[in-house]
């Protein structure tokens, strides 16, 4: 039971990997929190019901087209709100609420337009049966979301680590003010990052129907203290680390399942109290603060 | 500091108490009247530890969920008199305030994430059905003491006043000007001799007070309720929305922004949510594009605009 609750653990620690890593590149590049990344999520998740159900796409078209839609959508969405956000004289503050009006904004749109039923994909329209996993199984869906979940991580670190456009990202982490003065263009470089977040996030929105059960318009929020939780375990501003983070994170929550159920949904915010209160930088992070 | 005070007591806080004096006589929906009040005390609670030290707690409801339950506990439990237990709600406000002060050390959103992260740990304790003997769990609260409408209006309307003359004494005080200083530029403020972690504290603490009052009035009026109602975020994400839309750092732009959003509300938002929710998100976006300072910042920045096209 011990093995099978880790192994499970790990599968569902991949997953909340990918749901936490597009919000955790936008506040590592930008300093703002999505508060809309939840939302992201749920469009995601809608976006597949319908290209599952209605057009009966493969699960690997249905991963590529929702990233590449989110993408492209993104870099409007960036120019239109975040270099106005940053004349302000906080923008990092003032970022939560701009973000929760745009998350309340697509809550209602989508429940005026889709309304507020929960949904659900039958998890055999991914294919595949019940994969054998120490003496007992996991759902197929769950194997298939933890490798697309690795395989987008991966994706990130060839993105930050090994391309042009990573390395000016990087460069706008560490230091905005002298990747500017040293002729990065920071709108552009942000924009793409804004845009594979928003991807990020709707590819963890394909999946979440099969991992979270089912969807409704409402679930934004939630995810984002799951996300929040799960960077912050990491590192905030670390990318990588939130792989760390959402192991952590989907271990704990698979042992407290096993053993202690009724205190489940206590533990996401416990953990998450209790990393600030040690380490306010996160697990991997470099010590940043003033005063 | 002394006429400073004095002229906003008479032009803002006077005004108001009136309003909401004469009001229960002309107009009878006696509840909705008490909740514009809690609003307005939320509001305010906020005001002070945004506006004067930069702390933006999104688990702000948790201060009024612990006084809820505090003034809940000590009725059912102990048999405490309802306007003893009043104080005894916010007393649990101020010890969960206590609790909570480390996470003070934390910055900007990972401050207010963490605060709203300990109002859901402090929610998911209260409602474990392991304690249902203690807090009733899951099943909420049902109180059998005698229903006070005009007594719990008054209480409310006397924490209110409390609350504002706290807002108008830190506007114009030594000790506001302090926190201001702090809030703006910490270092800067301590070289200069500020003690900036006794402030900060001192403003949370109060902050953490007002609300639990206001929660321990809205529990006597409501008698019955359950732990997600007290606990709801909608309360921290309103009284957040309606200070930012008003102002922070000032006496009259909560009060605004309570008036017109939590009317607006009242008036779409019952009948129609989406409707609603649509209007207020998109309000908010164009708040936080337009003017970042509140409603209240409106005013000055015309003032500015016209200096500078006459000069």
């Amino acid at each position: 039971m011990l093995a099978y609750a880790l192994a499970t653990g790990i599968i569902f620690g991949l997953y909340f990997a990918l749901v936490g890593v597009g919000m955790n590149l936008v506040f590592g590049v930008m300093r703002i929190v999505n508060l809309a990344h939840g939302d992201f999520i749920m469009l995601g998740a809608l976006g597949a019901f319908w290209l599952f159900r209605g057009l009966g796409l493969p699960p690997s078209a249905v991963v590529a087209i929702s990233f590449a839609v989110f993408f492209l959508l993104g870099l409007p969405l960036y120019y239109l709100l975040v270099p106005r956000l940053f004349r302000a004289a906080e923008p990092e503050m003032l970022s939560l609420i701009l973000f929760f009006g745009l998350s309340q904004v697509i809550e209602a749109a989508v429940a005026m337009l889709f309304g507020n039923a929960e949904r659900s994909i039958p998890s055999r329209l991914l294919g595949g049966g019940p994969v054998p996993l120490l003496g007992q199984t996991v759902p197929f869906a769950w194997a298939y979301a933890a490798g697309i979940s690795l395989l987008m991580l991966a994706g990130v670190y060839l993105y930050l680590y090994q391309s042009r456009i990573g390395r000016q990202t990087r460069a706008i982490m560490a230091q905005r003010e002298e990747a500017l003065a040293i002729g990065v263009d920071i709108h552009r470089i942000c924009a793409i990052a804004f845009g594979v977040g928003a991807g990020l996030a709707a590819v963890a929105g394909v999946f979440a129907p099969f991992m979270l059960g089912s969807f409704t318009p409402s679930i934004g929020i939630p995810l984002d203290l799951t996300s929040f939780a799960v960077i912050v375990i990491g590192s905030l501003g670390n990318p990588l680390g939130t792989l760390l983070g959402g192991m952590i994170f989907g271990v704990s929550l698979m042992l407290m399942r096993t053993y202690l159920s009724s205190f489940a949904d206590l533990l996401p915010n416990l953990v998450l109290i209790g990393v600030l209160l040690v380490r306010p930088t996160g697990l991997l992070g470099r010590a940043v603060r003033h005063a | 500091m002394r006429s400073g005070f004095l002229r906003d007591m008479a032009l803002v806080v006077a005004p108001l108490l009136v309003l909401f004096a004469v009001l229960p006589s002309v107009y009878d929906n006696g509840l909705l009247l008490l909740n514009f009040v809690v609003f307005l005390v939320l509001a305010q609670g906020l005001n002070l530890s945004y506006g004067f030290s930069g702390y933006l707690p999104f688990g702000y409801v948790g201060f009024f969920g612990a006084g809820a339950y505090g003034f809940a506990m000590l009725v059912t439990l102990a048999a405490v008199p309802p306007v003893l237990a009043v104080a005894g709600g916010g007393a649990a406000a101020l010890l969960v305030g206590l609790l909570l002060a480390p996470l003070l050390r934390l910055q900007g959103a990972y401050f207010g994430l963490a605060s709203l992260a300990a109002s859901e740990a402090l929610l998911h304790l209260i409602a474990n059905p392991n304690l249902q003997d203690v807090t009733g769990g899951p099943y909420g609260v049902k109180l059998t003491i005698p229903y006070a409408p005009r007594l719990t209006y008054g209480l409310a309307l006397g924490i209110l006043t409390f609350t504002m003359a706290l807002v108008a004494w830190l506007r114009h005080s030594r000790f506001g000007l302090q926190l201001k200083a702090a809030r703006d530029n910490p270092i800067a403020a301590s070289m200069a001799g500020i003690d900036i972690v006794r402030g900060r504290l001192a403003v949370w603490l109060a902050s953490a007070l007002v609300a639990g009052l206001i929660g321990a009035v809205f529990a006597w009026q409501a008698s019955t309720f359950f732990p997600e109602a007290v606990f709801d975020i909608g309360f921290s994400i309103f009284a957040i929305v309606f200070t930012l839309f008003g102002g922070a750092g000032t006496l009259a732009g909560p009060v605004l922004g309570v008036l017109l959003l939590y009317g607006l509300y009242n008036a779409i938002g019952v009948s129609a949510p989406q409707y609603f929710q649509l209007t207020y998100g998109l309000l908010i976006m164009a708040l936080v594009l337009f003017f970042p300072d509140g409603l209240a910042a409106i005013p000055r920045a015309w003032a500015r605009r016209g200096r500078l096209a006459d000069g």
